[in-house]
């Protein structure tokens, strides 16, 4: 039986772009459906009743949520491609720890700066704390071309999607990232050249008009 | 019994987060070393492995540290591998996981914003809190635990609430956990609470509530900012 696998995501969403990513390392066909989420479809609202978010993969038929969930829900159903989470116990839990950290820490900072309605101090801490965790992931890659060591794995396609937001947070924090933390912006375009991350992620000044125009209906300028 | 000196786990025994960490290894039969942290003076050994935020569970084995007391369970289930945790089926572990987020991103915050809300604002967080419960209540209809007959990963760590949030309850006078509401998720409670390695595992419930009495004063007397 061939597997039959949607994706409910939004075309600027970092969590959902991660899941793109794993799906394409993976070679992975699946259906893509955009969802507006002003007018959420029953589909979403139906798989994912307790949070109602994107992204949810339904995979023949049964739901997956959460980012985190669904990567490795993905690594472990498609075996073939190339492991997305390393092998070693310890160097998973670090993956899984670097992972949920991203996920906890650059969102909510990172809406902060560009969500913010003219409060300049909060917007400064906010700036400064990003920084702070960008070179504390600068720390963590090292010398090593990727996360994942030689290959792209579980937190580069954890953190890439964000890189598409940079300029969003760059313009409305007026700072620069490739400044501040220069390696990670190396790391970015080692990225860039693989074809999962290069054919999935949106044109970061696209995100940047849409978020614009997100501040504007929520009436945050 | 597995471990014995490669394993050392440093904590703090009012922490369900420590917790979860020793049932799991209870459950494994996995011997290890405990250190107690004094949280308002932490010892250089713990801020040396866990330079990142300094907090407790950290596990140490074979003197290198994992920390995060989710990643710490997945570490344990994958590194012990008898008596497992996590289910075998991918799907399933994708639920266990899933829920296991949730405790962590929803119930836990909903719980704190009650345990130090006040007036109109404890009204609307109770409010929150309850959907919780619904939601959580709803995933165990026809099951004893999370993990179906036997306890896994999920009910690892949604198990604070079996008793922390009794705890809380008294500490800031507040009531959400009714059987009427919620019978499933009660029910639950109480088997969780037989199963020997987490009822032998518990902290003194008396030093707990005065515990959190103490930890309630301090962060309402802080100032605002």
């Amino acid at each position: 039986m061939a597997d039959k696998v949607v994706l409910l995501s939004s075309w600027a969403s970092v969590f959902g772009l991660r899941v793109q990513i794993a799906l394409a390392e993976k070679e992975v066909d699946y259906e893509f459906r955009e969802e507006d989420l002003f007018d959420k479809s029953s589909l979403l609202l139906e798989s994912n009743p307790v949070h109602k978010k994107v992204p949810v993969l339904i995979h023949n038929g049964k739901p997956v949520c959460e980012s985190s969930v669904i990567i490795q829900y993905i690594d472990e159903v498609w075996t073939k491609g190339p492991s997305l989470l390393p092998k070693d116990p310890l160097q998973r839990a670090n993956a899984r720890f670097w992972t949920d950290f991203i996920g906890k820490t650059i969102y909510p900072c990172g809406s902060k700066i560009w969500r913010n309605k003219g409060d300049a101090q909060v917007q400064a801490a906010a700036k400064k704390e990003l920084i702070g965790i960008l070179k504390q992931l600068e720390g963590e890659l090292g010398e090593r071309p990727f996360f994942g060591g030689e290959t792209l794995g579980y937190v580069d396609i954890a953190l890439v999607p964000f890189s598409r937001w940079f300029y969003t947070y760059e313009t409305f924090g007026r700072f620069s990232i490739e400044k501040e933390c220069p390696k990670l912006m190396a790391w970015v375009r080692r990225c860039n050249d693989r074809e999962s991350v290069s054919k999935v992620l949106p044109d970061p000044h696209k995100v940047y008009q849409r978020n614009c125009g997100l501040k504007k209906r929520l009436g945050l300028e | 019994m597995v471990g014995g000196r490669e394993v050392k786990l440093f904590g703090m025994w009012a922490s369900p987060a420590v917790r979860r960490v020793e049932w799991a290894l209870k459950l494994k039969g996995i011997e290890y070393e405990y250190i107690e942290e004094d949280i308002s003076n932490k010892s250089t050994d713990l801020v040396k492995y866990n330079p990142i935020n300094k907090q407790v569970p950290v596990l140490l084995h074979h003197g290198k540290p994992i920390i995060e007391s989710l990643v710490i369970i997945e570490y344990i289930d994958e590194v012990w591998k008898h008596n497992p945790i996590l289910p075998k089926d991918p799907y399933e572990r994708a639920m266990a996981r899933f829920w296991a987020t949730y405790s962590e991103d929803k119930c836990r915050s909903a719980a704190r914003e009650v345990f130090f809300a006040e007036g109109e604002k404890r009204v609307k967080a109770i409010k929150c809190l309850e959907e919780t419960l619904r939601a959580l209540d709803e995933e165990l209809q026809g099951k004893k635990f999370f993990g179906g007959e036997n306890i896994g990963f999920s009910d690892l760590v949604l198990g604070w609430m079996a008793f922390w949030l009794g705890v809380s309850e008294e500490v800031a006078s507040f009531e959400v956990l009714d059987p009427n509401k919620f019978p499933w998720f009660t029910s639950w409670i109480d088997s969780f609470l037989k199963v020997p390695a987490i009822k032998e595992n518990l902290p003194p419930r008396d030093k707990t509530v005065e515990f959190f009495h103490s930890y309630r004063r301090l962060h309402l007397a802080a100032p605002k900012c």
